[in-house]
């Protein structure tokens, strides 16, 4: 056998050149070379990878789709009547559709699939490709960001045929799905760090707990302003205020509001600490040493 | 000028904690050998192929596979080895077809190419049309043949097989080994195998390598080390507690060494036939009584024993 070693574009490769001498053509007839993909084809191989793990999983997307309507439709039937009436809110169907959003999609993650991967050993065998690593993490947020566009359009399909309206229009509607899609992938970050540093099922389902706090402490049923006491003064303190605050303008205020600018700030906030965990975990569980 | 050997290390160790699980290994295999890797759970074994696959680096000594060095190259060596991991370990979700894909894909293969490798380990794994089905559903046989055509979808120059046919029927793993032999003798790939199976060793390896508590003990050809223990093995089964029968025949005259082994006592020898009428004498003087005795020749099993002083 000979091979030809070198650089190509940069990239280290190794052809095989003795193809045609193999009579019934297990080898292939053209030389094969084996190179470093890069970043973005390994982010989009692994991604593609995730997106039909997605779509061979419904109980991903159908839960999620379950809580956020469920939700929508509790809080609506209980607060609608008492919150129009004294608690300053016009609409509290368009009021009470972000937070159906953020019920739906926070924590959304395929961390559970990352966790097999880690214990059937499927991890380790990407790991003996020559895949760029920050690839395993940024395939799955693909599939993440994906998976939050699926919740949240028959959520708003939903909203919409109940009488909502969008005071920004059809592109307020479209800033409104990319903005739930990236709080959901952002927010992932830390069922991603939990599954990398641990690599437990238990340990990740345990990551919900923190949903809690992040979903309720916060204008999830009343605008601040009808809030008291603790509660009023720990909103303030909670990322997902000013997220439902921006997508509330977008839904009943208009493009130029500060909340929007404020929402699209926290997402970033929160997505930079929960990936930078993630990738802290990622490196952790790369490390060869 | 001989060409570079496939794989060499030198002194390789390789601690976790306080617990040094690889103790100081040297191996050099050529190009185009298959080099069987025998030892027990716990041995070093799988840690061995661990840092030869770069998954972990050696606390010290170094390796060097494929002419590149595996902790500082470690890129270099990835586009050059295939592995299939022990429990091959492939995503029950996907269909074979999408996972070599996948896997062509990491390995920067072209769309056609993919597609070509694709018919190529479709020949050479004898999958046929479970290709187009999910993982999950593939039989124990079947998905190590998968993760053998997943191995060797970039055309590697060295594969690593972990325990290839752990848990396969009789038949599954003649399937995989005729595959293992098709891929040595026709493309040339150097293959490093361990095995718990030293059937499957002395019937596919080249040379083989036993490891023992993270040392390499003996190495040499199946012929080799089985020679080098003595021409001959006396099976004895013996009434009561083996240890006495050892205790018997150590120290007779032709006897090389001598091993308990459950209820029956081994006896590595030159001469089987002409040392036969001696251990019935010994043994009976002693008060032992022969229920069996019979003489063969070593395996490698024989090897084992008297290297590492267990069976596997």
């Amino acid at each position: 056998m000979t091979d030809g070693v070198g650089r190509v574009d940069g990239v280290d490769v190794v052809e095989v050149t003795d193809a045609l001498e193999v009579a019934d053509g297990v080898r292939s007839a053209a030389p094969i070379v084996a190179r470093r993909a890069g970043l973005i084809a390994d982010v989009r191989t692994v991604g593609l990878r995730a997106l039909r793990g997605l779509l061979r999983d419904p109980e991903a997307v159908v839960p999620p789709l379950i809580v956020g309507a469920f939700f929508y439709l509790i809080n609506i039937g209980t607060l609608q009547v008492i919150s129009e009436a004294s608690a300053g809110v016009v609409d509290y169907k368009a009021f009470q559709l972000p937070t159906a959003l953020i019920f739906g999609t926070t924590g959304l993650s395929r961390a559970a699939s990352l966790v097999t991967d880690i214990q059937s050993g499927y991890f380790d065998r990407l790991l003996l490709t020559p895949v760029r690593r920050p690839a395993l993490l940024l395939g799955l947020l693909v599939a993440d960001f994906t998976l939050g566009i699926a919740v949240t359009v028959p959520i708003i399909v939903f909203a919409m045929a109940i009488g909502v309206s969008f005071a920004t229009g059809v592109l307020g509607v479209l800033a409104l799905v990319l903005m739930v899609a990236f709080w959901s992938m952002g927010f992932a970050g830390i069922s991603y760090a939990v599954a990398l540093k641990t690599g437990s099922a238990a340990a990740v389902n345990s990551t919900f707990l923190i949903f809690f706090p992040f979903a309720f402490l916060t204008t999830s049923s009343l605008p601040k302003e009808a809030l008291t006491g603790w509660l009023a003064a720990i909103v303030s303190w909670n990322p997902v205020t000013y997220v439902l605050a921006g997508q509330r303008a977008l839904v009943s205020g208009e493009w130029g509001s500060i909340d929007l600018l404020w929402g699209v700030l926290a997402i970033g906030g929160v997505s930079v600490v929960s990936l930078s965990m993630a990738g802290a975990a990622l490196r952790g569980r790369v490390k060869r040493g | 000028m001989a060409p570079d050997p496939a794989i060499v290390a030198s002194g390789l160790r390789r601690s976790f904690g306080e617990v040094e699980a690889v103790r100081g290994v040297d191996l050099s295999i050529a190009r185009g050998e298959i080099y069987g890797f025998l030892g027990p759970n716990g041995a070093g074994k799988s840690t061995c192929v661990r840092m030869l696959t770069t998954l972990i680096t050696p606390t010290a000594g170094s390796a060097v596979v494929a002419g590149h060095d595996v902790a500082t190259d470690a890129d270099a060596v990835r586009l050059r080895i295939g592995v299939a991991l022990q429990d091959a370990s492939l995503d029950p979700k996907q269909t074979g077809r999408e996972l070599l894909l996948l896997h062509a894909r990491l390995y920067g293969l072209t769309r056609p190419e993919a597609e070509q490798r694709l018919e190529d380990m479709r020949r050479l794994v004898d999958i046929g049309d479970a290709l187009d089905r999910r993982v999950g559903t593939y039989s124990g046989g079947m998905t190590r043949r998968l993760d053998l055509a997943v191995a060797l979808v970039h055309n590697p120059e060295v594969l690593f097989l972990d325990e290839p046919t752990t848990g396969l029927d009789p038949v599954s793993r003649a399937k995989v080994w005729d595959e293992v032999r098709y891929v040595n003798d026709e493309l040339g790939t150097t293959i490093f195998l361990t095995t718990q199976y030293l059937e499957e060793a002395d019937e596919l390896a080249d040379r083989v390598g036993i490891i023992s508590d993270g040392l390499l003990v003996a190495e040499g050809t199946p012929e080799e080390l089985k020679r080098r223990i003595g021409a001959d093995v006396i099976t004895v089964d013996v009434d009561g507690p083996g240890q006495a029968a050892v205790d018997a025949l150590e120290g007779t005259s032709g006897v090389s060494s001598v091993h308990e082994l459950d209820d029956s006592v081994q006896v590595v020898t030159d001469d089987g036939a002409g040392l036969v009428g001696a251990v019935v004498v010994t043994l009976h003087d002693a008060g032992i009584t022969v229920r069996n005795i019979s003489v063969r020749r070593p395996t490698l099993d024989d090897v084992f024993l008297e290297m590492t002083g267990a069976h596997l």
